[in-house]
């Protein structure tokens, strides 16, 4: 194996090595490795290429933060995902990774000509140029701009996995599984209380798992880590779940989880989902997401092997690599001194301990001494060298803030601290607010909106006994809030490493800091100096700082970045940082795939397809069908060879001249009862119903509050209290919304109740002359004669022995009856209808049909004819409206001065001088087609059709005045002619009604 | 004010980028201005600009409670267009388009307006229906706005997916060639700077605490966190937060608020070349010349004023836009993000005087108003200079709500029946 790897040092499986691919080389590493550790044990440390200057970057760190090491991951054909962070990405037998953002190839990047060019490159640049000639933009500069921007590539084909959603209810929600997660689920757990720990890496133990020389409760820390976590998985009420983020915080502790599962698995399980999006709904929340290491800002802080210290260490101890054999450590926080001692103390000759501040511990000295480490307190780093890797540091000692002579010191890597701060991502997204904390030189949580509790170094508290003790003291909380009774145990720590520090802005340096390539966002490629700019320029927000930039906007989230820039951006304006404030942290906390979000709203899962009882008949008898609202309804019925129009024409012929059957069961029914129902629909409707006898229908008109046609259809009075409402099959959800928000808020003191029954009967519409004659022998309980069964009647009775609801309406303007009979007899029904139907040449048809039928009679269809902005006397409808009645939902608007004026747009027919001519729906109507643009437009075509019966094409329209232009000329501009129209009646059909009475 | 452009900005480079100055000055308040604007977004900011330029009125303060450019101007899609159905908006909409389209020099800022065209898919018969109905109607308003097959709409936005297996297979589209996307923050800065250059106080970190009215009722000033301040006339521009602005003048607005959400993804190199939206399948997306795929939809069901919208809505956001671009779903969501949105019953703005004299409200403009920024500046401006609307404003009154005058676009759009 490599220098670099560590046999006696980590948590992988030393014996079992696995093998990868990085850019198509080999890449050996060890099973519990990631893609980051298994290139840094090869002694790799180049792993991508910055956003804007393209600067080659390694790993900076060991975790999710990581803004530098992105990679594509390819597992199989339509399994590429970019900007995978390959410090969390788990390798596997066969995975393949590949580097981005740069060409031709990782080390050789063209793009890298921009880092020449930095000074050009500086905040906003991009506003202050690229502006002429104007024509330069879209053509020119910003295809190159985008060109160079973007990290990876898209993934190209459909996504052949699929991804799962669940929720849950918990007492405890606890985030982070680190000393003081699991001190807290410890507490909580033994309560008795549902408790759900949550942790994103792939095992639990946080800085436990980097710490193995800390002793806990009397054992080495991973013994007690084991054990601890054997006692939690063995309760019955306590669930873990790793590789799992938390992330976002949603108002009344709603916190989305995503767990991966199958991102680091040699072979996918069958039918497994990838990933789980996880809602939880938890009486309490307890964060202990523990802190993020900063890194110190500096000329060069940037090249591949300058990495963050804690995040070296972590590299050791939990997978035995040495990121350098002979590393260099900058600090201004005792943390990266235990660093260096780890590293040192498994073969790293450390060159040096370059501490900014001017005293440390006497201990840490003499430790370093104790190893033969040179240390340098009160020295600054003021460059460094290396193209692919970091070859040597500039060192200078401080004379105060000055930087003296510089020294030269060779490494292979350069680790790094700058302090820590605490990860307040999710405590940030419910919008509790923070304040800044001069001691530990860092923001804290302050104000909570939400019920939840922060332990351990989220809250400042460094090292693990004093996150162990905090932890459990927040379980015992939470548990408490919970309602429930627990204690926290004691678990005494030895050889604890807490450590304090110093919080600073750019390190001091001997040349020119409006030069300096001192990286803050990595990502970004944002240097203080950008920052400075912006405050120069007049950014004085932290927010404008931010979007000027770009700092904290990286893929990172700004977990490197934001607290840095803060920092330079407080120093720039001389303000203190609780001045300035930090920006809003969005969720979600790391990037996470929209494929989790869609879950199994996929395919044909997108969204429910409602089908009728009939459905399948007309799927098997060839239907053309069409989505309306959720429902699919068969459009028409096409015989070979047929097209729509020949289809829809040929079904209009036979309803006309025979027998038509339709399926109807699509629209919305509502059943209204109730000893107040004939006053609740006086309210809710425009029409009367008082008068309305039983066993009779009405046409019924809806508005809303705006006094604008809002849904419409039959119905039928069953009883002095119970009323069979139709309604559009679009509406119905709708109107059965209002009708109750109405009910409930605006009349509780009425006794209605309200039923949707929509998929409880199956309707089927018979029209046409023979009508009658099919129905006739199969109706029993009801007289079918024209006398004892007039048009507009319904009536309970049996139709083919099942029962039914049978109405004697007309949407076609031919004799016409709907029966609706139980869902589940609706295919029989049907059956029965369609054998018997034979002898009048019955003839299924669709909602094309439908719509040719009743245009040629001149009813409307709401949402087509009427768009929200028609009133009942714009539709020709004022007889729908009760003159006598007092009040309906609606009436008032209809008084409103403009809803009264004169030159309303009114429905009215329209019939092409050409008789052929079938004028397209939507088209626009004007007096005088040769006026120059912005015509005057007066209204628009709702419905056009070819009408078989009448052997020409039929139109409605809403123009301005129209009942008023009755013969008049109008024309409607296509492009390249003018059509001309004659207004006319909405009805083109038996303007008698004759038909209706047969 | 430094010029900005290659030569300065090369200059500037070789000196370290210490000669540009600030962009907008940071004042504090006088006594009193001539007009006094509420609400430091592109709309406010863009008055006070369109005032100074255009009407010669430069002693105006603009009072922004928070950040200036950091309210739904910070906070949308950028998505812009003008193919509306009514000839108010068709006219408003692009008197806006046509000022875009001569924005970034005229600011002397890069405001990055790209027009890379605005695709509305139709997924029903309804929505062709309505997509015709538009596309007629621009037309003959000299509007730029054509249809297009599956395959045409496929070829324009290649990640779309035409599949005839969808749960709602794409029937065609309007594409708004003249539509696209701009840099919002840009737009607010590019104002403020020109603005502040010519006079304009932008006054940050200043709320409003009530607004003084004489005995006769005309406004006279307002209070507020940096003291009173007077003004001889006062626009308020303040989006989600405008009824309770106006409240303070006894009027009460036809207003909604309500979270809208946004999202984007990690960048990735060039991958969507335009916008498209889908009102069925109910999102719409674009990509951001830094990479990002830039996500939104409709809004949370329920009013608040909270910056923080509801995790189920992103959900439906992203299981819309797998269902129109599968290929999308290993993308990662990168950021998400709320804003205040204002909505009036008819879904159309209010540029308007208001019943108390000297008083001018800007608002109402649902989840749609940066498209409107330069115009609706434009316009409120003139409606402030002169007391009286400008042609193409004057339909968008207060009082339309109570005659019933209504300009009601999302009515037009209508419901599948």
């Amino acid at each position: 194996m490599s220098a670099y790897r560590v046999e006696s040092h980590g948590r992988i499986k030393h014996h079992q090595p696995v093998s990868f691919t990085f850019d198509g080389e080999t890449v050996e590493g060890r099973e519990g490795d990631t893609v980051a550790s298994a290139l840094l044990a090869n002694g790799k440390h180049l792993m991508g290429r910055s956003f804007k200057y393209h600067r080659p970057r390694g790993a900076i760190a060991a975790g999710s933060e990581e803004p530098n090491a992105l990679i594509g991951t390819t597992r199989s054909e339509g399994r590429f995902e970019p900007n995978t962070r390959a410090t969390v990405q788990e390798i596997y037998p066969g995975l393949k990774t590949e580097s981005q953002n740069s060409y031709p190839s990782l080390k050789y990047d063209i793009g890298a000509i921009n880092d020449r060019l930095y000074m050009l490159f500086s905040a906003g640049f991009y506003y202050k140029t690229f502006m002429w000639p104007r024509s330069f933009w879209d053509k020119v500069y910003e295809p190159f701009i985008r060109r160079a921007a973007g990290l990876g590539v898209s993934p190209t084909v459909e996504d052949p996995d699929h991804y799962a959603s669940r929720y849950l209810h918990c007492d405890i929600l606890i985030v982070g599984a680190g000393p003081a997660g699991i001190a807290a689920a410890l507490a909580a757990g033994k309560s008795g209380a549902k408790v759900l720990l949550a942790d994103e890496g792939a095992e639990m133990g946080g800085s436990v798992l980097s710490e193995p020389g800390v002793n806990i409760d009397g054992c080495s820390a991973w013994n007690w880590l084991e054990a601890r976590l054997d006692e939690l998985r063995g309760m019955e009420n306590v669930t873990l779940m790793t590789r799992t983020t938390a992330i976002g915080y949603y108002h009344q502790n709603m916190v989305g989880l995503c767990q991966k599962l199958t991102d680091h698995l040699t072979t996918l399980p069958e039918g497994a989902p990838r990933e789980r999006l996880w809602r939880i709904r938890a009486n309490q929340v307890i964060l202990t997401q523990g802190a993020l290491e900063k890194p110190l800002v500096f000329h060069e802080n940037d090249r591949p092997g300058v990495m963050l210290a804690g995040s070296a260490q972590t590299y050791l101890n939990r997978y035995g690599v040495l990121v350098g054999r002979r590393p260099v450590v900058v600090t201004s926080h005792d943390s990266a001194w235990y660093a260096a001692f780890d590293l040192a103390d498994a073969g790293a000759e450390v060159q040096a301990i370059v501490d900014l501040r001017d005293k440390v511990q006497s201990e840490l000295s003499d430790e370093a001494t104790k190893r033969g480490i040179r240390v340098l307190t009160s020295h600054t780093v003021t460059g460094t060298s290396g193209r692919l890797r970091i070859k040597s540091i500039r060192i200078n000692p401080l004379r105060g803030s000055k930087a003296g002579r510089a020294e030269t010191v060779n490494c292979d890597a350069l680790l790094m601290s700058g302090g820590w701060t605490p990860s307040l991502h999710l405590f940030s997204h419910t919008k509790g607010t923070l304040r800044w904390e001069d001691d530990t030189k860092a923001y804290l949580p302050d104000q909570k909106a939400e019920a939840c509790h922060i332990a351990g170094a989220g809250r400042g508290l460094w090292g693990i006994g004093k996150a162990l003790t905090d932890g459990g003291e927040a379980g015992v909380a939470a548990a408490t809030a919970a309602g429930f009774t627990t204690i926290a145990e004691a678990y005494p720590v030895e050889n604890d490493r807490e450590g304090t520090g110093i919080s600073l802005r750019e390190l001091p340096t001997d040349r020119s800091p409006g030069k300096a390539k001192a990286f803050i966002d990595f990502q970004n490629d944002v240097t203080a100096k950008d920052i400075r700019l912006a405050v120069s320029e007049g950014m004085h927000s932290i927010e404008h700082v931010k979007r000027y930039t770009t700092n904290g906007m990286a893929t990172d989230q700004g977990k490197m970045s934001n607290m840095n820039g803060l920092n330079i951006a407080a120093d720039a304006l001389g303000k203190p940082q609780t001045e300035v404030g930090l920006t809003t942290f969005r969720p979600p906390y790391t990037p996470t795939t929209f494929g989790a979000f869609a879950g199994y709203h996929k395919g044909s899962h997108f969204e429910v397809t409602r089908k009728t009882p009939i459905d399948d008949w007309a799927e098997e008898n060839g239907a053309a069908f069409e989505p309306v609202a959720l429902w699919r309804r068969a459009w028409y019925f096409p015989k070979p060879g047929e097209d729509l129009h020949a289809a829809v024409a040929r079904e209009c012929r036979a309803t006309r001249e025979s027998l038509g059957i339709f399926d109807a069961s699509t629209l919305g029914k509502i059943e209204v009862s109730g000893p107040d129902a004939v006053e609740f629909m006086n309210r809710m409707y425009t029409n009367p119903w008082t008068k309305l006898g039983v066993s009779r229908c009405r046409y019924g008109l809806l508005l809303g509050e705006d006094g604008y046609i809002l849904d419409d259809g039959v119905i039928g009075r069953l009883s002095d209290d119970k009323f069979h409402v139709t309604t559009t099959t679009g509406g119905a959800a709708r109107v059965l919304n209002m009708m109750e928000d109405y009910l409930q808020t605006e009349w509780p003191d009425l006794k209605v109740w309200l039923t949707s029954t929509t998929e409880q009967w199956a309707t089927i519409a018979l029209n046409g002359p023979n009508a009658r004659n099919l129905l006739e022998p199969f109706v029993e309980g009801q007289d079918m004669s024209d006398e004892a069964f007039p048009h507009m009647s319904v009536s309970q009775c049996t139709v083919a022995g099942f029962p039914a609801r049978l109405f004697r309406i007309s949407f076609t303007g031919e004799l016409g009856f709907e029966v609706n009979v139980p869902a589940r007899y609706g295919r029989a029904l049907w059956e029965n209808l369609w054998e018997a139907g034979q002898q009048y040449d019955v003839c299924p048809y669709g909602t094309e049909t439908m719509h040719v039928l009743r245009a040629e009679k001149g009813f409307i269809i709401v949402g087509q004819d009427t768009d929200g902005t028609v009133t009942p006397d714009d539709a020709g409808m004022s007889w729908a409206v009760g003159k006598k009645k007092t009040d309906f939902v609606g009436m008032r608007s209809l008084s409103r001065p403009d809803i009264a004026a004169p030159g309303r747009k009114q429905l009215v027919g329209l019939l092409t001088r050409d008789s052929k001519t079938v004028l397209d729906e939507g088209a626009q109507i004007v007096a005088d087609p040769k006026q120059p643009k912005p015509m005057k437009m007066l209204g628009h075509v709702t419905s056009s059709y070819w009408s078989e019966t009448l052997g020409r094409s039929v139109a409605l329209a809403v123009v301005q005045g129209g009942r008023d232009r009755m013969g008049d000329s109008l024309y409607v501009p296509m492009p390249g002619k003018d059509v001309e129209v004659e207004v006319t009646g909405t009805v083109f059909y038996d303007p008698e009604n004759a038909r209706l009475k047969l | 004010m430094r010029n900005f452009n290659a030569f300065t900005l090369a200059r500037e480079a070789l000196r370290g980028h210490k000669g540009w100055g600030k962009q907008w000055r940071s004042p504090e308040p006088k006594k009193s201005y001539d007009v006094i604007i509420i609400g430091a977004g592109g709309h406010g900011l863009g008055t006070a600009y369109y005032l100074a330029k255009e009407h010669g009125i430069t002693n105006v303060a603009v009072l922004e409670k928070g950040w200036l450019g950091g309210g739904n101007t910070g906070r949308n899609t950028t998505i812009i267009r003008s193919n509306y159905l009514y000839d108010e908006s068709a006219g408003l909409y692009d008197h806006s388009v046509k000022l875009w389209e001569t924005l970034s020099e005229e600011l002397n800022y890069n405001v990055m307006f790209s027009q890379r065209g605005v695709m509305m898919l139709a997924h029903n018969v309804h929505d062709v229906q309505s997509a015709q109905r538009h596309i007629h109607a621009n037309r003959l308003n000299g509007v730029d706005n054509e249809w297009l097959t599956p395959q045409q709409a496929k070829d324009y936005c290649p990640p779309l997916s035409i599949s005839k297996s969808a749960r709602y297979p794409v029937m065609g589209a309007a594409l708004q060639r003249r539509g696209g996307v701009a840099r919002h923050d840009a737009v607010a800065w590019g104002f403020a700077r020109q603005a502040s250059a010519m006079g304009v106080d932008i006054i940050q970190n200043c709320e409003v605490i009530s607004i003084d009215r004489a005995p006769s009722g005309e406004v006279t000033g307002v209070q507020t966190t940096k003291g009173p301040i007077g003004a001889k006339k006062v626009g308020v521009v303040a989006a989600g937060h405008t009824s309770v602005l106006m409240e303070m003048a006894g009027v009460r607005m036809p207003l909604e608020s309500y979270p809208l959400q946004a999202l984007v993804s990690e960048p990735v190199k060039p991958v969507f070349p335009c916008v498209v939206m889908s009102n069925a399948v109910h999102a719409y997306i674009s990509q951001s010349d830094k990479g990002e795929l830039v996500i939104g939809a409709g809004t949370d069901s329920y009013l608040s004023y909270s910056q923080t919208g509801s995790m189920h809505i992103l959900q439906h956001t992203l299981d819309a836009i797998i269902e129109l671009y599968p290929m999308f779903s290993r993308m990662k969501m990168l950021r998400t993000w709320g804003g205040i949105v204002d909505v009036t019953p008819d879904r159309s703005p209010i540029l308007a005087k208001t019943p108390v004299p000297n008083l001018y409200v800007n608002c109402g403009w649902g989840t749609g108003g940066f498209k409107a920024t330069p115009g609706s500046a434009n316009v409120f401006a003139h409606t402030i200079a002169r007391d009286e609307p400008h042609k193409i404003n004057a339909g968008f009154t207060l009082e339309r709500f109570r005659t019933g005058r209504l300009i009601d676009e999302a009515a037009a759009a209508a419901v599948a029946h």
